[in-house]
């Protein structure tokens, strides 16, 4: 049962790693558009060079 | 409207944006919000962005294809007038947005706040049930022990921090002496934690804070569906009111400068052009015109208006430039005391009790009686403090609302969102359960069964030669009967016959010079007809004898369909307008109404559907003017045209956004079937509750048996909603 003291701890860091960037996604904004961000990908205007 | 603000810009853009900056004490950035109806892909995207973007005054410019919308940041003297060509030069239609109307921004932090919540319950709920699964299938002693101390670390912050909606609801409603939806839920929320924590002090077998954690989260999910349903409506609401951007013209020495309607004063006078809306109530001084009073009175015929006449908010302008003199601004209006009228009418729709609300008011009460059964019975039968709060917990797990939390929020989710696709804004959020019951139907005519374009009538009664002369005196005005006379001859294949001297005479009509006799069409005394009962527009072709065109009304597309599919649906329908008797029973006829009533004042409408509701009747009343307003609040639920004056479509729980109306006696159907599942969601959850509840009482219950009945009713509930869309 060793092996439960190292699962345990990883398995939460883990959920809490995911909780953390969900979070991240609702504060920056990232759901205000989502039919637009789908579309967004498809444009190749700054495929060259990132957007200054 | 645009066109004219473009005209105020070019001629004079220092007087124009001088008072706004002085106003907002000078921002270093405007923020302007255009609506772009057209836009649908990613190249548009692009192509909006760089076309804007271009530009040296736009500091940046970002598309919303979500929202149908681009939000630009620029210099604090650039005006959304200024941008809307470059748009259009691209090829997309551009509206000006009232930034200050979409308050999304605020609303958003609430839904904002529900995710977060809703995340973190999924998050330890998740970590939980990982944990409860080894419990369940087997871990004993130490390990379980184990288990169950760090399942009580993560729930019990998850708990505080996730469930406080439903803390500071229950507060509220136990500090008031109430009952609500939340009280069991809390209960059973902290009876749970107190005796899982006990339990696992005494290293017991049963613990519940997965039961705790999940009854959150799909609590949760529902409130924040029931949240994202009406905030999407909230938003096409707004948008809707902040397309109409509140601006006038005043008058100051001679000067035309363009203000804010807010900002105007009594007194002050302002300059109404054709086609514009009066931003005040008001007294005529200057000018000569018609006016379309059918918003505030649904009556078709224009106005004549000259000096002295008196102006309310709302009317429009038809030919010639007026100038008012305000007599009444802002809350004074004629249009907003109309809000009186609607406060009153608006109590008797409060009294309605939702399904969600009378389930609570039969469940909260029953699940306490019940648990606390249990407990005594187990307390008398045991004398053990331990065993009887465990099975009094277990009891409030199972019976458990959150599948009556979810049974509505998921139908009206479905529900909504399909009429959305139909062009239907659902903006209140027991709207679909009213219209569910609805019998009887009762329309306005001028601008809901009508389109309010007219239609020549007996074209074919005249002579080839007067109709060309007709034409041409016609094309020369955007009066709107000489717009339908001119499109009616465009169609008929008559070109305009050579008419010199052709000139407008506002308020009147035009006249002009054909082979050397004045010829004239318009208002009946100026050309020396007599005026009737129908809309008429008259026709002098130099022979001295003047003959009328008559006018009427073109039907609404869909209107004809949407009677007979509500008559064929056994409701009956009713015809009330404040039109002359001729238009009304004339549209009655056409549309086989049998009871309609001409000349009705705001105040007969409301009476009428008053006492319709009094002998019993669900009223469905659509309406679009200010003198609907007040029976549209009456009535047990209500829908207005998007075309309607703001003030009706605040008043009314269901916006029709499109132009047809043949979506509502769709609308009814769909309504009926979302309270059919409503009622079916009940009782599936009903029947877990009566499944599970004696193995609970019995003390058989188990925290799988309660993780089981929770997820499987939960989910069922709702597929069982989904089947609507």
């Amino acid at each position: 049962m060793q092996v439960l003291s190292y699962l345990i701890p990883i398995s939460l860091i883990l959920g809490a790693v995911g909780l953390a960037a969900f979070i991240y996604t609702v504060r920056s904004n990232q759901y205000d558009d989502p039919e637009g961000d789908a579309r967004r990908i498809l444009s190749d205007e700054w495929d060259d060079h990132p957007k200054p | 409207m645009t066109a004219q603000i473009r005209h105020t810009t070019s001629v004079c853009p220092g007087c124009a944006t001088a008072p706004h900056e002085a106003a907002e004490a000078a921002p270093a950035e405007a923020r302007l919000a255009l609506s772009l109806p057209g836009i649908h892909c990613q190249a548009c995207i692009s192509m909006v962005e760089r076309g804007l973007n271009a530009r040296p005054d736009v500091h940046s410019a970002r598309v919303n294809l979500t929202l149908k919308r681009v939000m630009i940041e620029a210099d604090p003297d650039l005006r959304a007038a200024d941008l809307i060509p470059v748009i259009e030069g691209l090829g997309y239609e551009a509206h000006e947005l009232d930034l200050s109307a979409l308050a999304a921004t605020q609303a958003d932090r609430a839904g904002r706040d529900l995710l977060m919540r809703l995340a973190v319950a999924g998050f330890a709920s998740m970590n939980v049930m990982l944990l409860s699964v080894s419990v369940w299938s087997g871990a004993s002693d130490a390990t379980r022990d184990m288990f169950h101390w760090i399942s009580a670390a993560i729930t019990f912050p998850a708990i505080i921090f996730s469930a406080k909606p439903f803390l500071q609801n229950a507060w509220s409603a136990l500090r008031v002496g109430r009952l609500n939806m939340d009280v069991p839920i809390v209960l059973a929320l902290v009876l749970a934690l107190v005796t899982s924590l006990w339990e696992t002090s005494l290293s017991g077998e049963h613990a519940y804070f997965d039961a705790a954690l999940t009854l959150t989260f799909f609590l949760l999910a529902g409130r924040y569906l029931d949240y994202r349903t009406r905030a999407v409506a909230r938003s096409a609401a707004e948008e809707l009111t902040a397309l109409e951007v509140p601006r006038a013209i005043r008058l100051l020495d001679g000067q035309e400068y363009e203000v804010p309607v807010a900002d105007l004063g009594l007194g002050d006078l302002i300059l109404v052009r054709p086609g514009g809306r009066m931003p005040v109530d008001g007294e005529i001084v200057d000018g000569q015109s018609e006016l379309d009073r059918s918003l505030l009175t649904g009556e078709t015929l224009p106005v004549f208006a000259e000096p002295g006449l008196a102006v309310s908010a709302g009317e429009v302008n038809l030919t010639g430039p007026l100038t008012v003199r305000a007599t009444a601004v802002g809350e004074d209006t004629s249009l907003h005391r109309m809000a009186d009228l609607v406060a009153i009418a608006e109590s008797g729709r409060s009294r309605y009790t939702s399904l969600a609300d009378s389930a609570a008011k039969l469940y909260a009460p029953g699940v306490h009686v019940l648990s606390a059964l249990a407990f005594a019975g187990w307390f008398l039968y045991t004398f053990d403090m331990r065993t009887a709060l465990n099975i009094a917990a277990a009891v409030l797990i199972i019976t458990c609302p959150c599948a009556l939390g979810l049974a509505v929020p998921a139908v009206t989710t479905a529900a909504s969102g399909r009429l959305f696709k139909k062009g239907m804004l659902i903006k209140h959020a027991t709207a679909l359960e009213r219209l569910a019951e609805v019998d009887t139907v009762v329309f306005d005519k001028t601008g809901t069964l009508t389109a309010g374009t007219p239609e020549v009538e007996n074209f074919g009664d005249f002579q080839r030669a007067d109709l060309e002369v007709a034409a041409a005196l016609a094309s020369a005005s955007a009066h709107p009967l000489s717009q339908a006379l001119a499109r009616a001859a465009h169609e008929a294949g008559i070109k305009p016959a050579e008419v010199s001297e052709l000139q407008e005479i506002p308020g009147y009509g035009t006249e002009g010079r054909f082979r050397g006799k004045p010829v004239r069409l318009g208002r009946a005394v100026w050309v020396g007809g007599s005026q009737g009962a129908q809309t008429q527009a008259w026709l002098d072709a130099g022979s001295g004898k003047p003959a009328s065109f008559l006018f009427s009304d073109a039907l609404r597309p869909g209107a004809e369909q949407a009677v007979k599919d509500l008559q064929a649906a056994g409701k009956e329908v009713l015809l009330l307008s404040g039109d002359t008797e001729g238009a009304v029973e004339d549209l009655a006829l056409r549309l086989g109404i049998a009871k309609w009533m001409a000349g009705a004042l705001p105040g007969d409408k409301a009476a009428r559907v008053q006492m319709l509701a009094e002998s019993g009747k669900k009223v469905l009343m659509v309406g679009d003017g200010l003198n609907d307003t007040a029976a549209l609040a009456a009535a047990h639920v209500s829908i207005s045209p998007a075309s309607a004056l703001d003030a009706a479509r605040v008043a009314s729980d269901i916006v029709l956004l499109g132009q047809d109306l043949s979506p509502v006696p769709d609308a009814c159907d769909t309504a009926r079937r979302a309270t059919k599942r409503i009622r079916e969601n009940f009782r599936i959850a009903t029947l877990y509750n009566i499944i599970a509840v004696p193995l609970a009482v019995a003390g058989l219950a188990t925290p799988l048996i309660a993780a089981l009945a929770m997820s499987t009713s939960s989910i069922t509930v709702s597929l069982n909603a989904l089947r609507l869309r």
